[in-house]
């Protein structure tokens, strides 16, 4: 079996492709697909870490943050849609409602 | 060394794939690549003798989320970014993340195991299989956890039925 830290090297490129993407972005869904993005890679360092401490946990917490990530998806893409009707886009420079 | 060989191949597919989806201007080329990205986490979990997590990841993944994402693109009829991009923005958030990377590689990497292993290992996932190990664990231990996440899912879903109704 290979070395644990190869694993969790690829976790953490993909982690800070994610924050590059939800810092450097204007587009609202393509920030939501880094976020998405950054949750798998923190889900390869459960699944790595569960696989190497021989403990079956890590892997339930998976199922949990695929949960969340889910009903993140169903809440935040009906957000986008109901902000879309009001502004017709959705980018975040024009999200200032709530700016002073 | 086959093994590895594989590991590398797969892992580059999946940064580069990460990184279009990051610098893609059209949305729906971001959305493939983060499928693409999907399908290589699924291999990784194969290659961790997790294969009910793989099947779990490209069904509720690459299946359902991605469909959804994907739907709201072609909805709304988002094109591709125009106009100027942010420099100063761009800069900052690369350092960051930069950053970020080297917070987490030093991390992940300088930490040694103290902890003795658990029971679970390639014998036993071969002989009393994974997804029954994963079954005993969530209705076990973590049943709890469980039930409180169909109240997660009860609240997103009330939430999307308000939030994308006609009137906001």
């Amino acid at each position: 079996m290979l070395a644990l830290n190869y694993y969790l090297i690829v976790a953490a490129i993909l982690f800070a492709i994610g924050t590059v993407g939800v810092l450097t972005r204007r587009n609202a869904i393509v920030i939501f697909m880094s976020i998405e993005l950054m949750l798998n890679a923190v889900n390869l360092t459960f699944v790595a870490f569960s696989r190497y401490l021989g403990n079956i946990d890590g892997q339930i917490f998976v199922f949990f943050v695929m949960t969340v990530a889910a009903c993140e998806a169903a809440v935040g893409l009906a957000l986008m849609i109901a902000f879309y009707k009001n502004r017709e886009s959705i980018d975040v420079e024009e999200m200032n409602l709530m700016k002073w | 060394m086959l093994e590895s060989l594989f590991f590398f191949t797969v892992a580059a597919i999946a940064i580069i794939s990460g990184i279009l989806v990051v610098t893609c201007k059209n949305p729906i080329n971001s959305a493939l690549s983060l499928v693409v990205t999907f399908f290589c986490l699924a291999i990784f979990y194969v290659m961790l003798d997790a294969p009910f997590l793989a099947a779990v990841q490209i069904m509720v993944y690459a299946g359902a989320i991605m469909v959804l994402i994907i739907f709201v693109i072609m909805l709304l009829n988002i094109q591709a970014e125009t106009g100027k991009r942010t420099v100063h923005a761009m800069v900052t958030g690369c350092i960051i993340a930069f950053l970020i990377l080297c917070e987490t590689g030093w991390l992940l990497t300088s930490g040694a195991i103290s902890k003795s292993r658990g029971p679970m290992d390639q014998a036993l996932i071969l002989k009393a299989g994974h997804t029954e190990l994963i079954g005993t664990a969530m209705f076990g231990d973590f049943l709890l956890p469980f039930e409180i996440t169909s109240l997660l899912l009860l609240t997103a879903i009330i939430g999307a039925v308000v939030l994308a109704k006609k009137k906001v």
